[in-house]
């Protein structure tokens, strides 16, 4: 579980987050949503302590982050997976060396293990007979899936996705939400997902924290995102011509 | 003002660098992919040009010298000094700045800008130390290069002096000899490596602190050669000032 407290960030002048304050809770697939500028970037990037706000605190169970040394943030980063908007695979590595990067930078288990586990979450996110490749030699979606695979390899207690669909056509973006949603229960990992994908909202939404202009504007579940009267809410979830058409529907059908 | 930012956050760099240091074993590997990387690659294209203006110091020598009461050993010595004292470890780091510098800081602004950095910081690595430190190991190796420069260097201008008909080999090789004191190749190895700090540091800063995108890369690229040529050349002007004159 990870509570936020009243947080407040800036950038000079700007403020970016108001006095955010949530509970993003564990086994769950936690979604903060909100428009571009909105503040999801820099709060997900609080949450992970690379940026320090100038006030609030942010609990990791019951420790606040504020508090730790340097040698505890480390110690907490190493329980902490994260998939970046762009897979953020190393290059200069093969498929196989990105997923044992974590397992080789914090173990010392021999490379027959390692290898062995490498495989074990491979298989977990779909992908065989890739170990070998360059990340450049693979699509897209698979560097998602292998930026996943590297994120749960060291059995993580939390699990962070920055727009995991970005640039993704919507069958393998459906992919990938569902596989983060298996994910979560199976290790039972709390798991914050930044998204401005609506489908990801209605498919793994379990719950959903609304930012707008740096203020948590409204929290729920995907259940009660399309049933609350909340302005900024129905603002956001509407703004597509599709969601408008299946508000119709759904208005006439009531 | 922001020279001054830019100098603090150099050495604030450098403080982090030398902090908390990455496993032992897989600074090893890195240590070594490094050597292989910034020296070993270095070498043919080190190996080409020292051959050839060697060769070209040693021309231009005899060229230039029209009173009969010279003796032709000028030619050896005159090369072995230009390449000893300023064309090994001077100009070969310059050459070192285009190449090792623009590949420093476009592997590390390309990292910085495909998010690698930010996931080494996520795992909880000390991206600085992993990325950085080994680059300045394994430039502890650069000597090595210059070695190889000074002989290929002189060799050059052996092969141009007597194939061009300029001088004989025996006087090349006696002017070679004539009047070496060793404490020029004490300066030229003490800049050197002065200079292969200089050249891991640079460019690993230009690129990790960059901002952008696939552009900025390329501007970083450009900044580091400048930057890592200023520091070069106003080194040695120090240094020469400091340890010969």
């Amino acid at each position: 579980m990870i509570k936020v407290e009243d947080v407040h960030k800036s950038f000079g002048d700007e403020k970016i987050l108001k006095g955010i304050s949530t509970t993003f809770d564990k086994g769950k697939t936690n979604l903060i949503i909100g428009q571009s500028g909105s503040g999801k970037t820099v709060l997900l990037k609080c949450l992970l302590g690379l940026f320090s706000p100038e006030q609030g605190r942010i609990y990791y169970e019951d420790q606040a982050i504020q508090d730790m040394d340097d040698s505890g943030k480390r110690a907490l980063r190493e329980e902490i997976g994260m998939l970046f908007q762009g897979g953020a695979l190393f290059d200069s590595m093969t498929i196989e060396e990105n997923v044992m990067f974590p397992l080789r930078m914090f173990t010392n288990q021999k490379k027959a293990v390692l290898r062995d586990r490498v495989n074990e979450v491979l298989k977990r996110v779909n992908l065989e007979n890739v170990n070998q490749k360059f990340p450049a030699e693979i699509s897209g979606g698979m560097q998602k899936r292998v930026s996943i695979a590297r994120a749960i390899v060291n059995k993580p207690k939390y699990l962070f996705c920055d727009e995991p669909n970005s640039g993704l056509d919507p069958k393998t973006a459906t992919l990938i939400d569902t596989l983060i949603q298996e994910i979560t229960h199976e290790y039972n990992i709390t798991t914050i997902v930044v998204t401005h994908d609506m489908n990801s909202v209605m498919e793994i939404g379990e719950k959903v924290v609304l930012l707008k202009q740096g203020t948590l504007v409204w929290q729920g579940t995907n259940q009660e995102i399309f049933k609350t009267d909340n302005e900024d809410v129905t603002s956001f979830v509407y703004s597509s011509d599709l969601f408008k058409k299946i508000r119709e529907v759904q208005n006439k059908e009531t | 003002m922001k020279y001054l930012q830019d100098i603090g956050s150099y050495f604030l760099m450098l403080k982090k660098v030398f902090g908390s240091y990455t496993k032992a074993s897989v600074l090893r590997h890195l240590i070594f992919k490094e050597i292989n990387d910034l020296i070993i690659s270095s070498l043919p294209i080190v190996a080409f040009i020292s051959f050839f203006v060697g060769g070209v110091v040693a021309i231009q020598t005899a060229l230039n010298m029209n009173s009969p009461i010279i003796p032709k050993t000028l030619i050896g010595f005159a090369t072995r000094q230009s390449v000893i004292l300023e064309f090994a470890p001077t100009f070969m780091s310059i050459i070192m700045a285009g190449k090792v510098g623009s590949f420093i800081t476009s592997s590390i602004g390309s990292m910085r800008v495909t998010e690698q950095i930010d996931a080494l910081e996520v795992m909880g690595i000390n991206s600085l130390n992993y990325l950085v430190f080994p680059k300045i190991v394994a430039l502890m190796f650069y000597p090595f290069v210059i070695v190889v420069s000074m002989f290929l260097g002189i060799l050059g201008g052996w092969v141009a002096g007597v194939y061009g008909g300029f001088v004989s080999a025996s006087d090349f090789i006696k002017g070679v000899q004539d009047g070496f004191i060793p404490y020029q190749l004490f300066y030229a190895f003490f800049k050197t490596f002065v200079f292969s700090f200089i050249l891991a540091t640079v460019p690993s800063w230009q690129g990790f602190y960059m901002k952008g995108g696939a552009l900025e890369v390329g501007k970083a690229s450009t900044n580091s050669f400048v930057w890592t040529s200023v520091l070069i050349i106003s080194s040695n002007y120090i240094i020469t000032q400091l340890l010969l004159s």
